[in-house]
Formats: structure tokens, sequence, C-alpha cells
């Protein structure tokens, strides 16, 4: 018997024991019709060579282990970045479920959001009966300041029209007809999460905007984050650069107290983001900055259209991103870039001098959203690494004609291959084919590092299987010396793991490396 | 059985009310049927059935805008009952979202080479575009099943599952997959499962059940020799191992598990279902409706077993043993026996630790009954309990596991159980990663019951083990103690929840 009060087995030693090692292999040989083993390891063999890759890349129609969600669930993500707000899901309900349970797995916080619960019904007669009902609900249970609409592919797909269902709902009664309720139709089978963001940031810009006369306040800024799981470390990174350079700034969508609260026994639904005052207010700001170009398209053509100056940004990290954007941000507020940044920055200077010599020539496979491939590249080459896989499921022929323009700036990017709308089973046969030295993603890169032996570094969204990442920059001088930190403890960690047979590799376990 | 105690009724129906009061008449009208509070068969007037007032409405549409936590019918079909067959490629047919969100979130532990002959922990999707929707999906969805077969070949079968778009657009899922199917000489299973379908994860159980019976049964000669202890064990996900820890009980017994459905299964272990003497069912809700159909065709029985914690899992084990005789029935003592200091120790070890702790739960559709005696066996009280999906036949089976006085609710709302949490105050809740973080922050120790929060398994006595340690480190961790800023005084900052006065 293997389990003891004692010392109880979690369920991977508990499995490990004999006697459940015996009843899993009579189970798979009598009841399992398995292939038999030689086939299983032939098949696995073939999965790493050339010939499945080339198979593998030409697929046209399946697509196997995506790194991309659905529009929504940057609908739901952007509203969570306004004040008091509550995310109301015109659609079936099983959807906001999984939105939900998608940002709580990543940031270990509570995740609101509601839906309009639509069933077959809804399906033939259309949904205008739940956002009557739902709206009247929500106003009256959850107390919010807004309710941020969008919309599952189920109320795509039959056409229901937000813009007058929730007129329609406000003529009912259902929220006071002043009551704030943006919206953003956000089909799933349309781009992917960065586009819901896009979308519903610019929903609620034009629900407070529109009909407004706008007077430019010269050198005031708007700041847009985009969809980013690091919201929490960056946005506050972020205001503390802007505050020390004294610029006169609005951050618009800004999760990063929704999500992270404090425990001190008051459960909070509706922590921060920007004040509705400042969302009506930042239409008179001089120029609007977005940090990830690929999250705000739309978004920053409004701002355009309303005689806004607009620029956008890759997600800035690392040196010369940050530098760029510091200095476009002065240039715009006025404001010189203080001496303590100036510090700031030259003490990540020197922490990548120091470890130059780890990193030079190292090569890497990145994946992820748009600007944050972009941006990794970048950085990997500032610290002399190679970029040799970059994979966007959502890259956009923009964005791959962007990649090829950042590596050829750099010799380190000469090798370097770009993968728009590939998936992470590509990745797994680029891996086997072509190895890089790190794997940069997020928890699902984890199957990637099992299969491949390629050693994974978390610094994507969604990280399920590693906590509080998120509540530390990566963004700005800050966020770089966290970048490289991480990826220094996963190469000295491995070089440690390789060297640690005593007997075998007493030498090269070194003590100072 | 067990543990004997009484809830507070009274103040559970205070809570009832309170929240009432607070929705808008009409939901409130609604949401009133779905909120009670156990009474005792004395006061009821019922007979031989435990608590007979857990009525309770159920198995009802949501109401829009309250935040209900359920989820769909994919969720119950690709998610519960079919993505655990582990040599079956499950394709998610739609837009990328609901394959997403799901992938590798309910721990269906398997054994198997993941990628080359078993895909649980794979994301498939047909990632609809703009274009799939305007002119169809079939097109599609035949080379996606080519390209399966050309990347995959050791796949046992594939499945259709439909996300909300399919039924709407009128795809003809079933033609593909027949056509496919013959062309490929494999099992592919088409499942109508679209996410609006129904009125939550409960549907999609019973669609995907019907699956196997129209698309999995009766198609083929299955080779397998059968003997007279045969049974299948039906609705174990193994969640983390949980069908692991309980097969091994009942070969120990002697009995052959010739099938496990669907944690760690293969399709080869669905096929061979029928030719079992018996069906084991653990979770009843979602794959009653396949056990009744082989009562019907192929005249198994079937019988309700519950494998969480000691008591449950000796009366359990006794009763499985009597269908099969004598022989068994002794073999079963001495595994009882075998097993009881293991209990006895792990009972003294954390009993102290835990009696007299209150519990409220929500979970699905089968533990929010089925773990109660768990926890009395540790001397903890269950003050309040719910299902998001459960029907009428859980909650008649409800009144067997709960005492006078339980707090109940049905398809509850986020403000509901965050305004009951709040009055009751309990010292663990059971529930789901949407309900951990909020009830965490008031303070509230709280273990999610879903996923074994990342732990398991909880069946079996070597689950029972690691249950019961669960709850005392949720319970008794230091950090509940440090809520409080020592420098801020008690009235100043009262343990409560804001949010949604």
């Amino acid at each position: 018997m293997p389990q003891s009060a004692e010392k109880i087995l979690d369920h991977a030693p508990l499995f490990r024991e004999p006697e459940y090692r015996q009843m899993l292999a009579e189970k798979k040989l009598n009841f399992e019709c398995p292939h038999p083993d030689q086939i299983v390891t032939d098949q696995r063999e073939l999965t790493k060579t050339w010939e499945y890759r080339e198979k593998n890349l030409a697929r046209e129609a399946l697509v196997i282990n995506p790194a991309k969600a659905c529009q929504p669930l940057g609908a739901v993500f952007a509203a969570a970045g306004f004040e008091k707000t509550m995310s109301f899901v015109h659609g079936s309900q099983g959807c906001v479920a999984y939105y939900r349970s998608h940002l709580s797995r990543h940031f270990k916080e509570p995740s609101s959001a509601v839906s309009s619960s639509m069933t077959e019904d809804a399906a033939v007669f259309g949904g205008l009966k739940n956002m009557v009902d739902g709206l009247a609900n929500t106003y009256k249970l959850y107390d919010p300041k807004m309710i941020a609409v969008s919309t599952t592919c189920m109320a795509e797909v039959i056409g229901d029209d937000l813009r007058s269902f929730i007129e329609n709902a406000k003529n009912e009664g259902s929220v006071p007809s002043d009551f704030d309720v943006p919206f953003a139709h956000t089909p799933a089978f349309v781009g992917s999460h960065v586009d819901g963001y896009d979308g519903m940031v610019k929903g609620v810009l034009e629900h407070f905007w529109k009909g407004s006369e706008r007077s430019q306040a010269a050198g005031t800024i708007n700041i847009i984050p985009g969809f980013d799981g690091f919201c929490v470390g960056n946005n506050r990174e972020l205001k503390r650069l802007l505050d020390l350079m004294g610029v006169t700034y609005t951050v618009i969508q800004d999760a990063s107290d929704q999500f992270d609260t404090p425990s001190d026994g008051e459960y909070r639904m509706y922590d921060g983001g920007t004040k509705i005052e400042d969302v009506k207010g930042a239409l008179n700001a001089e120029t609007t900055l977005s940090l990830q170009h690929y999250n705000t398209r739309k978004t920053l053509e409004y701002c355009n259209e309303v005689g806004q100056a607009t620029a956008s940004f890759h997600y800035p990290l690392g040196v010369q991103a940050t530098d760029e954007f510091l200095m476009k941000v002065s240039a715009i507020s006025g404001q010189e870039i203080p001496e303590t940044i100036r510090m700031e920055r030259g003490r990540l200077v020197d922490a990548m001098a120091d470890s130059q010599s780890w990193l030079h020539g190292k090569k890497y496979a990145i994946y992820g959203d748009p600007d944050f491939v972009y941006a990794m590249a970048r950085f990997v080459m500032e610290t002399g690494g190679e970029p040799t896989h970059c994979l966007a499921t959502n890259g956009t022929s923009a964005w791959e004609a962007e990649m090829k323009e950042l590596l050829a700036s750099s010799s380190f990017g000469q090798d370097a291959q770009i993968w728009a709308g590939k998936d992470l089973w590509a990745m797994r046969s680029l891996l086997f084919t072509e190895p890089v030295d790190l794997l940069i993603g997020n928890s699902y890169g984890k199957y990637l590092e099992r299969d491949t032996g390629t050693p994974l570094i978390r610094l994507m969204f969604p990280i399920f299987d590693r906590h509080h990442h998120h509540r530390f920059p990566l963004m700005g001088y800050q966020g770089g010396l966290r970048v490289l930190t991480t990826i220094l403890d996963k190469i000295f960690d491995k070089l440690d793991r390789e060297t640690s047979e005593t007997g075998v590799t007493d030498y090269s376990y070194d003590l100072t490396r | 059985m067990g543990l004997d105690y009484e809830n507070d009724g009274a103040l559970h129906a205070k809570l009832i009310e309170d929240v009432l009061s607070q929705y808008p008449d009409k939901a409130a009208k609604r949401r009133k049927k779905h909120l009670s509070v156990a009474t005792s068969k004395d006061e009821a007037g019922g007979e031989d059935k435990g608590l007979s007032e857990c009525g309770v409405k159920s198995n009802i549409k949501s109401i829009p805008g309250v935040m209900t936590i359920r989820g769909c019918a994919y969720a119950g079909s690709k998610g519960v009952v079919w993505g655990p067959v582990k040599d079956m490629v499950h394709i998610s047919h739609g837009p990328v979202g609901c394959g997403q969100y799901s992938w590798s979130q309910r721990r269906n532990y398997y054994v198997g080479t993941t990628g080359i002959d078993t895909f649980v922990t794979m994301q498939f999707t047909s990632d609809f575009q703009e274009k799939d929707i305007v002119f169809g999906g079939d097109k599609k969805l035949e080379k996606i099943i080519d390209e399966i077969e050309d990347l995959f070949p050791l796949s046992g079968g594939i499945s259709v599952q439909s996300e909300c778009p399919i039924g709407l657009i009128g795809d003809d899922i079933e033609a593909v997959s027949r056509k496919k199917a013959k062309e490929h000489e494999k099992t592919i299973v088409p499942v109508r499962c679209e996410g609006f379908r129904g009125v939550s994860q409960s549907l999609g159980h019973h669609i995907a059940n019907d699956a196997i019976r129209d698309w999995v049964f009766d198609k083929g000669d299955v080779a397998f020799e059968s003997g007279p202890y045969d049974v299948n064990v039906v609705g174990d996900y193994n969640i983390g191992g949980d069908a692991w820890a309980s097969r091994i009980l009942l070969e120990e017994i002697g009995l052959r598990v010739v099938g496990n459905w669907s944690g760690d299964a293969t399709l080869a272990e669905i096929e061979r279902a029928p030719k079992a003497k018996l069906n084991l069912i653990h979770c009843y809700r979602s794959m009653n409706y396949i056990c009744r159909h082989m009562e019907e065709k192929y005249g198994i029985a079937w019988m309700e077993y519950n494998f969480f914690g000691p008591t449950q899992i000796e009366a359990s084990l006794r009763n499985i043993a009597k269908h099969f005789g004598p022989e068994i029935e002794e073999k079963t003592e001495k595994v009882i026996a075998k097993y009881r200091p293991l209990v006895d120790a792990v009972i003294a070890k954390y009993r102290p630790r835990l009696e007299g702790n209150t519990v409220m739960l929500y979970v699905g559709g089968l533990r929010p009954r089925h773990v109660i005696t768990a926890y009395e066996d540790l001397a903890m009280v269950i003050v309040g309990t719910g299902y998001e999906f459960a029907h009428n036949d859980d909650y008649q089976r409800t009144g067997h596991y709960v005492k006078n006085g339980t707090l109940l609710y049905d398809d509850v709302t986020g403000y509901e159980l965050e305004k009951f949490i709040e009055g009751i105050r309990p010292d663990l809740v059971g529930s789901g990663i949407k309900e951990k973080y909020p009830v965490q922050k008031m303070g509230i120790p709280f273990r999610q019951m879903h996923s074994w929060d990342y732990s398991g398994p909880y069946h079996g006595y070597d689950g029972f083990a690691i249950f019961a340690r669960d709850m005392d480190l949720a319970i008794n961790n230091p950090v509940w103690g440090l809520y409080r800023a020592p420098w801020k005084k008690m009235k100043d900052a009262p343990l409560r929840a804001v949010a949604a006065e």
C-alpha cells in the first residue's frame, strides 16, 4: 500500500509507485488496444524530421495549439481597465465562464463579467429580450458605473445589433438613459483577442468622445497599453517613469489595480481603472500613444479622426525601444528625461555588459502576440542573441514586413525566420529541425519544452503554471532588467543541471559564472 | 449516516430573503425557486428519502446579466465527456476561443505519447474565419480530417465538437463525418454540442452520450472475451488520477475494469462497453443517459457508487460486491480491512485539526452531494451546497446527504454566493476557479473542487488521504491570520465584501 498518513503522496509520486505502475501497464496491455511500441516510437521519430515538417507547415485547414484567443477575451480584458466597469458579453453564456476562468488562471485574481445567457430561442428570435433583462439585472445587482458590452460569435452569426439593442433596453428602463453603455462587436471568427481589445477601447472612446468638442491641451498624452498579461507590473512601471518626467498623461485602459487587489478581508469587485472623467478629458490630449501597435489599429485611427496626433510602439522593452518611447514622450510633452532615468538606463546596460558573454550568440525561438514578439526579438538582438524563429499565430502580413525590417537592421537577425499565422505544432517541427537554445513564450510552450528539450522562458500571457511573474514589469529599463535576469537564470540553471553529476562532471560545475 | 448536526435554517432563510430583495422583481421571482433551506422529513412529511425538501427548481435557463457560473453544452461534451478519450483527436469546430480556453484545463490524467498516439492536452481547432461563416465550414472540415489522418496516423478516431456557429449556419457535419469515416476507415463522431443548446453543460453531456450511442456502439465487431466480473467505470474523468485510485480498489476486490469512461480511456474501451456485466456510475449527472441506454439495449445493469471518503467507499464497495456474490464479497471485506488502518491514521491525524469546521460547496452536477460524507468523515460540517447544472433527480439524491437547515442554491449567481458566504462566513469554501479568488480576498480558505486545486486524486482510499491533507492545509495555513494590518483598528477594517452594496 503506497499511501500513508505520515507521508501523504501526491499524484506525481503516488502513481509512480509499483502498484500503480503495474496496474497501468496491465490496463494498457489488456484493455486499451494500443499500437505496438515500435510503431509509436517510429511515428515519434518521424515527427522530428524535415519530411514531417514539410507536411506540417503545409497544413491549410487544421490549426493545432494556436497561440491566440478570440476577440471577446480582449474586450473583457479591456473593460477591466476602466473605473467600476462590468463586462457584459451578449451571446452564449459558456463563453463568459471561459473568459473569466482564463483571466483568473493567469492573474490569480477575481475576474468579473456577465453574460446575456442566450439559448436556442434567442438564436431564433434574437437576443433583444436577453439584453433588456440582462442590463437591468447587472445594473441593479453589481452597481457598476459603466457596462461595457461585447459579443460572442453566436450573437454575431445571428446578427444582433448592439447599438439598437442597447437603445431599446434604455427605452425600456433597464438602465437610466444617461447611463454609460459603450459597446463593441467582437466576432470570434475575425482576428484575435488583440482585435477585441482594440474594438472595445475604441468603443469606449467613441461613446465618450462622440459629439464632444475637442480643445487641444498642448503637450498632454494618452497612453493605451494594449492587451497585456503583465499589465500589473508594466502599467505601474510606466506611470512611475511618466511621473518622474513630470508628464501630463492619461493611461487609457489600466487594469493594473483590477488584477492586483490586496488581501485584507475585503473583496473588491472593482478596483482602479481609468476614471470615466479622465476618459472624457482624454479627448483633449495632443497625442495618443499606443504601446502595442497591433492592439490599437482601429483605436488610433479614431484618435486621428478626432484630431489627435498618434504614434505606436511594439511593447517597449529593452534599451533602444525604451529610449524611443521616452524620447517620443519627451518630444510631445516638452519634458526632459531626468537624470534618474538615465541612471536606470545605464544600470540596465551595465547588467547587459556584465552578462554579455553568456548571451552572445544564443539562439531563440519567440512566439506570442505580434508586438511582444517584435519586442523580444529586438531585445534579444541587443544582447547579442539571435532570434531564429519568430512566430505569431495572430501576426499579419504587415507584421511580417515590420519584422523583416527589424531583423534586417542587425547582423544578429540575419538568420531569423518569421512565421506569421503559424501555430505551436508548427513550432514543434521548427524546433526539431532547426533547434535553438531558448524558447520564449507562455505556459502553452511547456509541451514544446517537454517534446523538444528547449528550455522555456515564460514572458507572455497566459502564464498558468508559474505564479506572480505578471506582478513585475517587463517594459522600460527596469523591465529589461527583469527579462534579462529571467533569461540568464534559465541559462545558468540549465548549465548547472548539465554539469551536476559527481564523478562525471565535477569540472564545469563552477561556483562563479 | 455519520455525523449528527443541524444547520441554522432561520439564518439561511433570512439570507435568501435578503439577496432576493436586491433583484429587480422579475428576476427575484425567478431566482426564488432556485434557493431553499433543507427541512427534515418529519416537517415535510416525507418517508424514507432523507431530507425531502431539497425542492429547488433546477435545469432551467439562467437569467441574463446575473453572473451565472455555468458553462455551455460544448463544455459538457468536449470538456467533460469526449475530451478525455485519449487516443482520439477532438476537433473544436468553429472559432478559436472555445478550444483555447478549455485546452488542458480539466486535468484528465492519462498515460500516452502526446501528439503521437494520445492527444488530450492538445488543442485542435478549425479556427473559423469570416468566410467559413459565410460559405459554410463543411469543405474545411473535410480537409481538416484529411490533414489529421496525414499528420496523426495513429489516432484511434476523431470527434467533431460543434461550437455555436455550426448549428446556426446549417453545416452538415454528420454527412462529412460519414463520408470521411468511410474513406479513412476510422470512427468519426459528429457532436451537436453547440454552446447555445440547453441551459448549461448538462445538455452537452446528454448530447455527447447520444453520440456514443449513435456513432460508436454497434459499428463493428469487437473482439473481446468477456468474463464474469467485467465492469465499466462510467463517469470518472480521472481528474488528478481519480479513476486510477478507484480502479486499484475495484481490481483488488476481484473485478475486471474493462473500460473507464472517459478518463484515460481509449476508444476501444468505449466500443467494448456493451460486453460488460455491470456499469458502475460515479458521475450520474453526466453519464446516466448512456447507462440507461445500455440497460435497455444490452441488458446491462447499472449502479451508482461514491468513492469519496471511507464511509462512502466502504458502503459502495459492499454494494458493488453484493451484485457479484460471496466470493467478491469476501474479498471486499478483506480490502476494507486492509485499508482500515490507513483510514484510521488519516482521521486520527486530521480530524482534530478540522473538527467542527464549516464548509460551503458549489460545484457541478455530482460533487455537491458526493463529497459531503468525506468532509463529515473528518467531522466537518456542510452548511450549504448547490449545483451548477443538476436536475431534479440530483436534488432528490441530495436529500440523503444534507442535514436539516442546510442552505441550497441552484445555479447560484455571483452576487448570491458572495452574500451567502459573507453571511455565513464558513471556514472553507469548495467551488471553482472563478469563485476562488473573491472568496480568498474575504479571508476565507478555499479549495477548487472541480480541478482538486491542482492536487488529487480525491477518489478511493489513497485519494482520501490527499483530500484530508488538502483541507487541512487550506484551513490551517498561517496566511489567513495576516490579513489585517496590526495598526488598523478592528472597526476600521471589518471583514466583509463591499463590491455589490
